[in-house]
Formats: structure tokens, sequence, C-alpha cells
């Protein structure tokens, strides 16, 4: 007779082999690695959570002691390759292959890794490409987790960084996984049950708290008049006349500029109400002064971010909290609310091609992209009609008999002509395609692809691509708008003039953008003293932010 | 250091009724513009010392857009450059302007 219950029975084989060292489901630090040992085995799917924000960096660190006689040859599934411990794995030789989605703070290393054939490498995925084959042929044997506290049965409460964790949780423990749990405390009751008790097999106690880093926050001290211009004709050509009021912002200066300009400038222009109401976003301090001044009706976040929680409590009709009061975040949820219910991504790149495809690769780095590149495309799925969508679509395909024209998404990527350090925002040829030919890989690490990219804006003007016609016309576009690096310079004045005259390109005269109110003075706050007195003190900013 | 005068001929007056006007900063990336109305309303020049040597065909290209954008006849503009970049030059030429244009001084 067949056996259908493989799977069962393995797991059941591994929870009594690592029942050994727990008390009911709760582990003693000291034991992690012996309780690792006991229920992985060489070769399997291993989910170490490593979030944007939140690390289980106990489980990591007792991960890389294990015996490799016992554990060896892993293959790691997770979202973020973000401490030095997520590399180590496979320099000992406890994992052998990878499949992630960013690694931003380890994009040097792990290129050389991979150069050096250390790691091989499944795919550099999105965040919810990635969630999505943990359903279909990258389930986790095992996923190693964090969570802010457990109680005894082993329901976890998350804190406000619930991040990724429902998403492995549920394609492990429900696939016959087994889900190992760090905690920073075990308590009597948790605050609110962020995954139910029964998806967790294993609660380890931490010594102290789970690393958490402050990723999204900008300080307004160092935005400069520049990025407040280019700001001011984001305001001005693309949200006042598409009236978006459903979007994504990235993580950049140029759009914490737009946000500091949206209760100023934003205001001036009448755009209250009709604009920027609903976000899928991260908790920006930078959104603080918006949300005071009643600009913002709801964000759904990813994730949390540091000193914003008290904020959040407070403010309970913006932000989506649980019956404790605190934030409750989601990253393969809010990824789906960018992709589908957002009418458009704006953000910063690195490089831009005359094609309009980006990334933020360079030579030596391989950062992944996270969920930029499901923000910042389109969504051919949507179905759902929206005032910006049809416009958009309209002027991508003019000719198409509207009841059978896709709405298009607005993805608009922002940023000054020279970036840090004056490294040239416009290239011929992307850094990435070098980098592919290095490392051999099928696909260069485009972060979004020219042909989903609707608006460039830079100080020089807004290039909007959705009315050019041609490979041609779009080249000139995106030279018209690059100012004076190499790529602005060998442009063809006549075919630009004649973008401008078609509106296709912008300046800021053309939008009448008074250059004198680009002025730092325009800015809804200009430290971070200031976001907090906006926030009525409820922000608390970490220290390094701290300059009083 | 290093000095460049760049003269170009204008469509049209530059607007308003200003005499003189002064914007920017002497500092590291930035730069201080003085403007007056002083020639003859077809053409303008440019008088720049700047600290950084060696950025002349960019400060020419920048002055032709500029001029080109905003067509500033009959206006001089006197320029001491901390090392500013073309965003910030063009920025303060264009704020320049925009002072003559709503100053009756």
């Amino acid at each position: 007779m067949t056996n259908w219950q493989h799977g069962r029975e393995a797991r059941d084989t591994r929870l009594a082999a690592g029942a050994k060292f727990a008390n009911g489901k709760v582990v003693a630090a000291r034991d992690a690695t012996r309780l690792l040992e006991a229920v992985i085995r060489p070769g399997d799917r291993v989910c170490l959570e490593g979030d944007n924000q939140k690390q289980a960096d106990l489980l990591s660190a007792a991960l890389l002691a294990v015996d490799l006689d016992k554990v060896n040859d892993l293959h790691m599934v997770q979202s973020g390759v973000v401490l030095p411990e997520h590399l180590d794995v496979f320099e000992r030789g406890v994992a052998k292959r990878l499949d992630y989605a960013y690694s931003g703070p380890q994009s040097a290393r792990i290129a050389t890794m991979l150069f050096g054939g250390k790691i091989e490498l499944g795919a550099v995925h999105t965040y919810l490409e990635l969630f999505a084959r943990y359903f279909v042929d990258l389930t986790p044997n095992v996923a190693l987790i964090a969570a802010v506290s457990a109680d005894r049965d082993g329901n976890l409460y998350t804190g406000p960084n619930t991040e990724d964790t429902p998403t492995v949780v549920e394609a492990t423990a429900f696939k016959d996984g087994i889900v190992v749990a760090q905690v920073n405390e075990i308590v009597d009751r948790v605050p609110r049950v962020d995954i139910p008790a029964d998806r967790v097999h294993f609660v380890v106690k931490a010594d102290k708290p789970f690393f958490v880093e402050p990723l999204f926050t900008r300080d307004p001290a160092a935005i400069t008049e520049t990025q407040i211009l280019t700001a001011m004709m984001a305001l001005k050509g693309i949200y006042a006349p598409y009236g978006v009021r459903r979007l994504n912002h990235g993580i950049g200066f140029s759009t914490a500029a737009i946000e500091l300009l949206l209760p100023t400038y934003g205001e001036k222009l009448g755009l209250k109400g009709s604009v920027a109401t609903h976000f899928a976003l991260n908790p920006h301090p930078a959104l603080i002064p918006a949300i005071e001044s009643g600009w913002v009706k709801q964000i759904h976040s990813f994730g949390s971010e540091v000193g914003m929680d008290e904020y959040i409590r407070a403010r309970p009709d913006v932000y989506f909290t649980g019956s404790d009061g605190s934030l409750r975040s989601n990253r393969a949820f809010c990824q789906v609310a960018g992709h589908y219910a957002c009418d458009m991504f704006i953000g910063s790149t690195l490089q831009i091609d005359l094609q309009g495809n980006s990334s933020t690769v360079t030579t030596s780095r391989i950062a992944g992209f996270g969920g930029a590149p499901n923000m910042g495309a389109d969504a051919r799925g949507r179905r759902h009609p929206s005032a910006p969508w049809l416009q958009a679509g309209r002027e991508g395909a003019p000719d198409v008999p509207a009841p059978l024209r896709r709405g298009r998404k607005l993805v608009v990527q922002i940023g000054e002509t020279f970036g840090e350090k004056n490294v040239p925002l416009f290239v011929e040829t992307l850094d990435a395609l070098a980098l592919a030919e290095k490392l051999k890989l099928d696909l260069a690490p485009v972060m979004i692809y020219g042909d989903d990219v609707t608006h460039i804006v830079t100080e020089e003007g807004i290039a909007n691509l959705l009315l050019c016609r041609d490979a041609g016309e779009r080249e000139q576009a995106i030279r018209g708008v690059a100012g004076y690096t190499d790529v602005g310079r060998a442009r063809d004045p006549r075919a630009v003039k004649r973008l401008r005259e078609r509106g296709v390109i912008r300046r800021p005269e053309d939008l009448g953008i008074d250059p004198l109110e680009a002025d730092r003075s325009l800015l809804a706050a200009r430290s971070i003293k200031d976001l907090v007195r906006w926030s009525g003190g409820l922000y608390a900013p970490p220290s390094k932010f701290r300059n009083w | 250091m290093e000095t460049l005068n760049l003269r170009h001929a204008t469509h049209r007056r530059a607007g308003g009724t200003g005499r003189l006007a002064i914007i920017g900063v002497v500092a590291s990336g930035n730069l201080e513009v003085l403007v007056e109305r002083v020639l003859p309303d077809d053409e303008c020049l440019l008088e720049i010392k700047t600290a950084a040597d060696g950025f002349g065909a960019v400060w020419s290209a920048v002055a032709s857009d500029f001029v080109e954008r905003h067509s500033p006849g009959g206006l001089r503009f006197s320029i001491n450059d901390g090392g500013a970049g073309p965003d910030i030059v063009m920025l303060r030429l264009a704020q320049a302007v925009r002072l003559m244009e709503r100053s009756a001084s």
C-alpha cells in the first residue's frame, strides 16, 4: 500500500529528536545548536529569517556552530542576506545553495563568494517571487524565525516588525516543516497573537533582543535644493495632472523631499485630498508632517521603523494596528498592495540606461532588489480601473479602443543627474551587464525594466516616456533630462527641442515652477528634531539621528 | 582658480525692471551670482571666477542652455563659484533672472 505520509512521519521524527532539548516547546539558548542539529537534516531547505528590520541573529549564530557531520550542504531560502553569519554558513560548509531577494549590507561579499564558487546561486528574486516559490518548489523544511515574545504554548508576538514571518511560517508549518522561533522574552500572555502556537514547534529565549536597524529614516537636514526642485516638479508635473492618490514611495532623499513638500508646496498647489492619500509604505518619519496636516488617510506597511512605535500607536486611523495597539506589518500583503492597489511607484536608482532600464547593481556588488521590481512594474493582471491608471494607459496607447486598452501603472524614476560622489545617474550601458557576464548569470540584474518606466524626473525636467512613439524618441527623451552627464551632453538638441514642444519633455519653467521657491525653507521639517516636534514628541529617533 | 567670460546673443530682453540682484553664497559646492541690467537688450555676459579648474566645457554648455531657456537679454552675471555642480549653477542663474523679474530696485 502506498504511504502518503512520509513528510508527516519525518516531521514527527525530527520533533521527537528536538524534544530532548526542550521543556515543552521552550529551549535554552545554550542548547540552540544541539536543537538545530536534531531537527535539521543534510541538504534541507532552510529559511533563516532575515527581514529588512528583524533578524534571527541568535539562531544564525547557532546554525553556524553546528557539527558538520550532522548538518551540511543546506539550501538557504531566505529573503534577506543581511548578517555576516548569513554568509559565514556558506564559508564553513553548513550551507551550499542560496535563493534570496536582498543582500544590502552583504552585497560586496556575496559577489565575491559567488565569483569564488563558495555559493551555488539559485536566483535573485523579488520578495513576492521568493514567497511564491515557498509554496511551490522552495518550501522550507525548517524555518528559523524571530519574534518579540512567546507564551509557553508557543503563541508568538512579532511586535511591529511582523514582516515576512507569517509567510515563512505558513509555507513551513503547513507542509510538515519545523518552525523554531527565537524570542526576546517568554511571557504568560503575549500582547497579541501574530503566529498561533500550533504552527510553532520550538521557542528559544535569546539573551539579548534581536538585531534591528533603522533603514527608512532620512534626515531632512541632508536634503539639497536640487532635490527640492526635483520634488516640486514631480508634484506639479506628475502627482497633480494624474491625480495620484494610491502610491508607494522609494526610500531615497528625493522621495523624502516630496513627503516634506506635501504640507507646504502641495498645499499651495491645492492638492490636499486629491493626491497622496493612501500608501503602501514603511512608516517613514519624513511623512509625519503630511500625516499631521491631514494629507494621509491610510498606510499599510511592509515592516516598521525604529523610533516610530509610539507615534504609530497614537495614529491608528492612519496605520494598521493590532488589538494591542502596535503596528501590524506584513511584507507579502504590502508587496501585493504595492503591486496591484497602487497607481504609482516613485523611487530612485543608481543607473539608468538609454532604454530606461535601471539597476542598483555595480560591478562589485549584488544587492538584489527586494521589493522594488514588484512596486516598479506594471501589474499586467490588474483589472480594476482608476483615473491615473486609465490616463497613463491612454497616453501610452492612444490608438487602442478604450474598452480594450490596458491602463498603466505610473512607474517614475527620480534622481539628480549626478548622484553621490558626482557619479552620473545616466549611463550608456548598465554595470549589471558586465556583472552578469562575469558571473555567467542568465539574466542581468535589472531592477526596473525600461518598458515599465513611464517617467524620469531630474532637476533638468520630466521625461514622459508614455508619449514616446519609438526607441529613438525614447532615447532622446532620456538624454534630454540627463543634464550634463556624458549621456545628456550627447543628445540631439533638435530632437530634444521637438520633444519639449510636444510636452514629452517638460522643464521647470514649462511647469511654471518658480526657482526661487526651490529653497530649504519649503521643507515642512528641516531636521530630525523638527520631525519630533511635528509628532508631538511621539517619534523617538535612534541616537545616530540625534544631534541635540 | 580659473576665469571664464561667456558672451551670448539673446532673443529677448530679460523680464521685469530690476537693476541688480544677488543670490547664493560662496561656499563649497555652491556659488554666488551678482546680476546687473547693464548690457544692450540683445546680449548677456557671464563672468565666472571658479575654484574648480578644467570645467570650461561644462560651463559653456550650461551657459548656452541657460540663455536658450531663459533669454536673459541685457544682463551681466558676475559669478563666484565654489565648485558647484551644473544643477546648482543652473538653479542659481534661473533664480537670478527671477529676482530681476520681480524686483523693482
